[in-house]
């Protein structure tokens, strides 16, 4: 690796920490309902929603009519994402004139943005009108992010608050996420993208000549049976425009990823420069790793949320690192025909398949990495084509669940989950009645945290050992070997923890794909979800006990390494074996 | 349960005309105002003011005289960003490391390399036989424009210092020193040269 591997690594990781402090404190101002600079310009639309709605916003609820109300949401917009597609031909803004989407591609669309995975079986431009890309799938970057960021909410107030019932209100929690906080950094960033080349525009695809004309061989065969072969010249090429950056902004802030066009963040009029793709890459880990700040301003202690950044910046930069260095080691197999792959002050070098030139090998693998630490799963570069090491630090960044950084909201309360494990063994050790934050960790709240560590590798794994043996999911393998397995494995990571990137070799625009990809990401989502708000109501009826010398710091380097020593050990235990059948004896057959 | 659902339909109205209507709305009408040309393609134009091609999606070449791109995966002609609803866009190959096809597409590509200019015998800089991620890639590495050099000059009889210094010319390093790679646009370059050769034509 080059001087300038490490300054790039270093400049991303400098920003994004001096980043979380204040935009975690104006976070928290905005969920304690604090004056956050924004109210003036932005607060009648939120007195008009409320109003409109009839919600009382000082009206808490329980945990049960939290859930209810947001399971009923997030079903109204998978609803109108599905209509929205199967109705497209019959509606306006579709220049193109793009048909209905299929049944069961539709389904996988609406389940997918729903549940915050955006997970693309499709191709953006050849699929969905401008009006599905803005009404659907925009609208849906936004509120699945607000909603991933209410549930944290409600669990931060379930810690602090004593011996009540109630852990908030949803309405308000969603309207003041999408208002205050997600609403303005995505306007902001949006025209930062376009100023670089990210398109924004109403206008239909626009058509260029091309400097040298191409031709092809067409053969097509007649009702007699007989093979006619036709040259057909190509003097043009065809443009496809759209208002792309205002749904790049949402999608890189909400830790969303699917791409307003089919190859997402590599096509050049999504992220047209090393410029825009840095500010990409950081807006992907912007507010899951500021939401640690706001946490622990909100329970009243900072050192608190230090100490889970510490332990998710502790896995993540090894991981970063490893794929950058992997990436660089270029492939030995093509060395040996005759090609250049040394780094220079003249290339990248390293492993440029499926990589873009603009970005080089460190850039594309700072992003994989990034990408799937948070559940964000937009791609600038094609991971099917990273070295065996290289893909497995995506692959494995999935399957510890989505916690390091993870996704808004979702990823710090996916953390606190290991929180609750790790307090409760290091409890069981020391021979103490396991507490965290002043709230006694009984069997209750073991089993809601169990169950949303448990439940995604026990779907993923299963999920990909049936496509592994049915003809229905090895037929749509791209690579032999050890690779087609890590393409299965890959995609059952990414959709059983919603973060939605691919080896996008594997063709999964099929029935079975789209239909079993859905279904795992509705219940990877939904069925963590509901546990976590019953675990908040839980905390919020307990006592708060004061702290006493039998306390377990959660705040020092002690408890730090503990944590990352869980998160670590479970994802390892569950992992390792399916890793070891794919990327790992495939580096041994690149190496050996 | 149903005291909900009003809230939940008014909500999502409401949401939804923002974040999908006037937030789209609004950005397209400032950036319309602000970067018309980035946001409607960063098309080029001519010395006659008509589109030679977008800056930021590349395009295939073939001829010796002409700089070549990154290979591309995409159908049914390389560079191809869009073929009709239901038809091709961009793509990358998404061949693993060590899948055969990689292999003999990498053997193949050197081999017409070696083929278009027997005089260079160097190893090949790996993004000229690699396919980009998007099938698209606007660059070329420097050192993949200066491996051509001497094929491009001869085949436009121009001296080879002059297409040396009109790569050098069209060479962009890191932005800011720092981030991303360096690299040539090669429709630019292409278009450069192609005006360099009329000049001379003309001149002649």
């Amino acid at each position: 690796m080059t001087p300038n591997t490490w300054i790039q690594m270093g400049v991303f990781l400098l920003v994004l920490c001096a980043l979380v402090k204040p935009l975690g404190a104006f976070m928290a101002r905005v969920y304690e309902g604090q004056p956050c600079g924004l109210d003036k310009p932005l607060g009648w639309l939120e007195r008009l929603t409320y109003r409109a709605a009839g919600i009382k916003p000082d009206q808490p609820m329980t945990w049960k009519t939290y859930a209810v109300a947001l399971l009923l949401f997030n079903l109204l917009g998978g609803v109108a994402v599905y209509a929205l597609q199967r109705l497209q031909g019959f509606l306006p803004l579709n220049p193109e004139h793009l048909s209905a989407v299929s049944p069961d591609l539709a389904w996988n669309t609406a389940v997918s943005f729903i549940s915050n995975t955006n997970w693309q079986s499709y191709n953006g431009e050849t699929t969905m009108s401008y009006l599905t890309q803005m009404l659907a799938l925009t609208v849906q970057n936004f509120v699945s992010a607000a909603t991933g960021m209410a549930v944290l909410v409600a669990l931060i107030r379930g810690i602090r608050s004593k011996q009540t019932d109630n852990i908030g209100n949803f309405w308000v929690d969603l309207v003041r996420s999408t208002l205050y906080i997600l609403l303005p950094l995505s306007f902001v960033l949006a025209l930062l993208l376009v100023s670089q080349g990210v398109v924004q525009t109403f206008s239909p695809y626009k058509k260029v000549p091309l400097l040298q004309p191409v031709s092809y061989v067409q053969s097509s065969t007649n009702a007699a049976g007989k093979t006619n072969n036709k040259t057909v010249w190509v003097k043009h090429q065809v443009l496809p425009l759209g208002p792309a950056a205002s749904q790049i902004a949402i999608k890189q802030l909400g830790t969303n990823g699917g791409g307003f066009f089919g190859v997402n963040s590599a096509h050049p009029f999504e992220n047209p420069n090393p410029l825009s793709n840095f500010m990409e890459v950081l807006a992907i880990l912007l507010i899951p790793a500021a939401l640690c700040y706001t946490f622990g301003r909100m329970v009243g202690d900072t050192r608190q949320g230090w100490a889970i950044f510490a332990a998710m910046m502790i896995i993540f930069v090894p991981l970063m690192v490893g794929c950058v260095w992997a990436e660089h080691s270029g492939n030995p197999k093509l060395t040996a025909l005759g090609v250049n792959q040394s780094p220079s002050g003249l290339m990248s070098g390293g492993n440029m398949e499926g990589k873009e030139t603009r970005f080089g090998v460190t850039d594309s693998a700072i992003w994989a990495a990034t990408t799937t630490a948070a559940s964000n799963g937009s791609v600038n570069s094609m991971h099917d084509s990273y070295t065996p090491l290289g893909g497995l630090v995506p692959m494995w960044l999935m399957e510890l669940g989505e916690v390091i950084f993870g996704g808004v909201g979702s990823g710090l309360y996916g953390m606190l989950m290991f929180v609750i494990v790790a307090v409760f063994i290091a409890g069981l050790m020391v021979g103490r009645t396991p507490e965290y934050l002043g709230k006694k960790i009984e069997a209750f709240e073991m089993k809601m945290a169990t169950i949303c560590v448990l439940v995604p590798p026990a779907l993923v794994l299963v999920t990909a050992a049936i496509a592994c043996v049915a003809v229905m999911g090895t037929s749509a393998l791209a690579n032999p070997g050890a690779h087609g397995f890590s393409e299965i494995l890959y995609w059952a990571s990414s959709v059983g923890n919603n973060n939605g990137s691919a080896f996008a070799g594997l063709g999964t625009n099929t029935p079975f794909y789209n239909i079993a990809g859905g279904t795992l990401m509705w219940v990877s989502r939904y069925f963590l979800i509901v546990p976590t708000l019953a675990l908040a109501g839980s905390l919020a009826r307990k006592k708060q006990i004061p702290v006493s010398s039998g306390t377990l710091p959660t705040h020092d380097a002690l408890f730090t390494a503990w944590l990352v020593a869980t998160v670590v050990l479970i994802g390892a235990l569950t992992f390792l074996p399916a890793l070891a059948l794919g990327p790992i004896v495939e580096s041994l057959h690149l190496w050996h | 349960m149903w005291s909900q659902c009003r809230p939940a339909i008014v909500v999502f109205v409401i949401l939804s005309a923002i974040t999908g209507l006037a937030y789209p709305l609004v950005v397209t009408g400032v950036a319309a105002v602000v970067f018309p040309w980035q946001a409607n393609g960063s098309v080029l134009t001519d010395s006659a003011g008509n589109p030679v091609g977008s800056r930021l999606i590349g395009q295939y070449f073939s001829a010796s005289k002409y700089f070549w791109p990154r290979p591309s995966a995409t159908s049914p002609v390389p560079y191809t960003s869009y073929n009709g609803p239901l038809g091709d866009s961009g793509s990358g190959s998404n061949t693993g490391p060590t899948n055969p096809k990689l292999l003999a597409s990498v053997q193949r590509r050197i081999k017409r390399l070696r083929a278009a200019d027997p005089t260079e015998k160097g190893p090949v800089p790996v993004d000229l036989v690699t396919s980009s991620a998007s099938g698209l890639d606007p660059d070329i590495s420097p050192a993949a424009a200066f491996y051509q050099v001497q094929r491009v000059a001869e085949a436009r009889g121009l001296p080879v210092s002059t297409v040396k210094n009109l790569v050098e010319h069209f060479c962009q390093g890191r932005d800011f020193g720092i981030l991303g790679a360096p690299r040539v646009n090669v429709l630019e370059l292409n278009s450069a040269l192609d005006r360099l050769s009329a000049a001379k034509a003309s001149k002649d």
